[in-house]
């Protein structure tokens, strides 16, 4: 059992809590940044294979995080985000064809989408809750009708090429070289937002969370705080979207629909709402799960092997059950085990037991 | 002028389907205050239970339907007391995660169902590919069908919620479940059978929309159009349902014809943006101030 013993008011907001969780990260970075070299030695020959699958792990982790900013953190639903992928995506594909250089093609593509991600939050602000889900839907069908539609320069529905990228004259087209630009990205990202959320701003996004008339109350200012929310998660999600573009080096609308905006969901809920690890687990899970049907599929029938929405099916059954059984996702799952450990062997069921609630009408009586 | 009406008319029949799913989602929310994003899902099962008493089974036309609503009653019933009772007084959101994911595992289960699967399939009725002139506007059977059938549910539905004691019950859980509580309605059971009758209202525009896009495992995207119908009524209002499912309905019939190609498909939504913007809780719904 630890205690935690507050000399300093620092410690509450301090980036590493304990000095061993420091060792650990810096053991899980050191892992990832030399993973193209230890891949080599331990997989031989599909070292390739297992490289490109942590290069779409950490992408998604990525979008991943984009969401969790404005979910998680700031309690706005959005079923659209889909939207702020494709406008990443595509931003990047027109950009780089106008011979924009590379880096600095990725932070426009982000630049563009958390813009259009401030379009769409001025008038969100206005909505809540069901009506502000139901609005970022309208607005994901809307962007993919304009991707599909303008095709003077999405290419509409014949899609489009993505030039590859070049980096000081270097191109980058091995699957190490874009594993390691898409891990760079990711790091960077999920460290401005580690330290985001320690500072004003982002303990101010939990309040709103929390309560929106608390927050107020306590003389945060909500439109802008949601405002900028709206911004980052649509810019990280923009970038997640334009690293994907490179990942898959061919764009067509049917790639930002609405299946990917529940994918994006299902990293959200199924990782565990409010956690950046959650982000990262649910990632683990989206990028998983197909890998492990494709296997699955040789030792099931037929019938259901053969079902095209299998793999959504599937997403939909873990994120119906996570609901049902483990609202926190996997990062609450976690936690209980950290929590068994710690308190073995006085550890209590009843300590993570759901409360009984009534219901919280919205409505006036 | 002639092709305005033709327009009109086709966008009511369709119209006519996009407020009985809206229906649907008002009945629930109004109870639980829960949005059923598998409302839609529920049409195409709806559609698939016709098709197989109908189509598979060889039963009488009415029978068969009358079997399959049935069915998709005691589903709407079913699902409620086993998935969604668990989460109630969850947050919002979880909810409608929950009821996406339904969503999705009713869409995969169809496809994966054997004498289902992922192929289109039409459910033989006895009045497909008739048609009515009235002077010079040539109204197809299967839209009357449609229209009147609302009609008469919307008749039904209202007798049922005036005069029936079950009815007024379950206006009483919705409206507060506490007090209903405690006038000894069984909340509870109330909402699974409200449930349920949502889930036989989508049956019934499943069926109704079969012979007009055939019955496939996507069906179901249909139902999301019903969302706009929903935002534009308020979500809260019966009349108000079926009402933005009408004028969504003309729209788009409207929105097909005379703008460029495209905008058949976004107008809906671009509706709903609009009126979102405007009017943040629906054209017809009361604003909420939540009391500190």
């Amino acid at each position: 059992m630890r205690f935690l013993f507050r000399t300093t008011y620092d410690q509450d907001i301090r980036l590493f809590q304990f000095t061993h969780q420091k060792a650990w990260y810096a053991v899980l970075l050191v892992a990832l940044f030399t993973a193209p070299l230890w891949l080599h030695v331990v997989a031989g020959d599909n070292a390739d294979y297992y490289i490109s699958v942590l290069e779409s792990l950490s992408g998604t982790a990525l979008a991943g995080l984009g969401l969790m900013v404005l979910v998680g953190y700031t309690g706005q639903v959005s079923l659209g985000h889909a939207a702020f992928l494709g406008i990443g995506a595509y931003a990047e594909a027109v950009l780089l064809g106008y011979g924009v250089p590379f880096p600095l093609s990725l932070v426009l593509a982000a630049l563009i989408s958390g813009f259009v991600g401030v379009l769409v939050a001025i008038p969100a602000l206005r909505l809540v809750g069901l009506y502000l889900a139901i609005a970022t839907f309208a607005f994901l069908i809307i962007i993919q009708e304009v991707l599909a539609r303008w095709e003077s320069v999405t290419g509409g529905n014949n899609g489009l090429r993505v030039p590859d990228m070049v980096l000081f004259g270097h191109e980058l087209s091995e699957d190490w070289q874009k594993y390691y630009v898409v891990l760079i990205c990711t790091v960077l990202c999920f460290l401005a937002v580690i330290n985001l959320l320690r500072s004003p701003t982002g303990r101010a996004m939990v309040a709103i969370r929390d309560s929106e008339i608390a927050a107020q109350s306590l003389g945060v200012n909500v439109a802008r705080v949601k405002t900028f929310a709206f911004f980052l998660s649509a810019a990280i999600t923009g970038l997640s979207g334009a690293l994907f573009a490179h990942k898959a080096s061919f764009l067509s609308p049917e790639a930002f629909g609405i299946i990917a905006s529940l994918n994006l969901l299902v990293i959200v809920v199924v990782g565990g709402l409010g956690s950046l690890h959650g982000a990262v687990f649910g990632a683990i899970i989206l990028v998983a799960v197909p890998q492990l049907l494709s296997i699955a599929k040789d030792h099931l029938p037929p019938a259901i092997a053969g079902t095209p929405g299998l793999e959504a099916g599937v997403f939909g059954l873990i994120l119906v059950l996570t609901i049902l059984f483990e609202p926190l996702g996997m990062y609450g799952r976690w936690m209980k085990i950290k929590f068994w450990f710690a308190m073995f062997p006085l550890y209590k069921r009843a300590t993570f037991k759901r409360q009984k609630s009534y219901m919280k009408t919205e409505r006036v009586h | 002028m002639i092709n305005f009406v033709q327009l009109c008319i086709n966008g009511v029949a369709i119209g006519c389907i996009y407020a009985l799913v809206a229906l649907g989602f008002v009945l629930i929310y109004k109870a639980t205050e829960t949005v059923n994003f598998a409302q839609g899902d529920l049409m195409m099962l709806g559609a698939f239970f016709a098709y197989t008493t109908v189509g598979l089974w060889g039963w009488p036309f009415l029978v068969g339907v009358g079997a399959a609503v049935a069915g998709m009653m005691v589903l709407g019933a079913l699902l409620d007391r086993i998935v969604l009772r668990p989460v109630v007084g969850q947050p919002a959101f979880a909810l409608v995660m929950l009821t996406i994911g339904i969503g999705t595992v009713a869409r995969a289960m169809t496809g994966a169902m054997p004498g289902w699967g992922t192929e289109t399939y039409s459910i033989p009725t006895p009045y497909a590919g008739n048609k009515v002139n009235l002077g010079e506007l040539v109204i197809s059977v299967e839209h009357l069908v449609i229209i009147s059938v609302t009609v008469g549910l919307c008749v039904f539905l209202f007798l049922f919620f005036r005069y029936t004691k079950l009815g007024v019950a379950m206006q009483a859980s919705s409206q507060n479940q506490l007090a209903a509580y405690y006038m000894g309605i069984p909340v509870k059971t109330v909402f699974s059978l409200i449930w349920g009758l949502s889930a036989g209202v989508a049956g019934i525009a499943g069926i109704l929309l079969a012979p007009i896009t055939l019955v496939d495992v996507n069906l179901g995207f249909i139902g999301l159009k019903a969302f706009p119908a929903a935002v534009l009524g308020g979500f809260g209002s019966i009349p108000g349902a079926i009402v933005g499912g009408l004028i969504i309905g003309v729209i788009e019939a409207l929105a097909g014809f005379y703008l460029p190609l495209g905008f058949k498909d976004i107008a809906a939504y671009v509706v709903l943006l609009v009126v979102l913007f405007v009017r943040p809780h629906g054209l017809f719904g009361q604003m909420a101030r939540k009391k500190v």
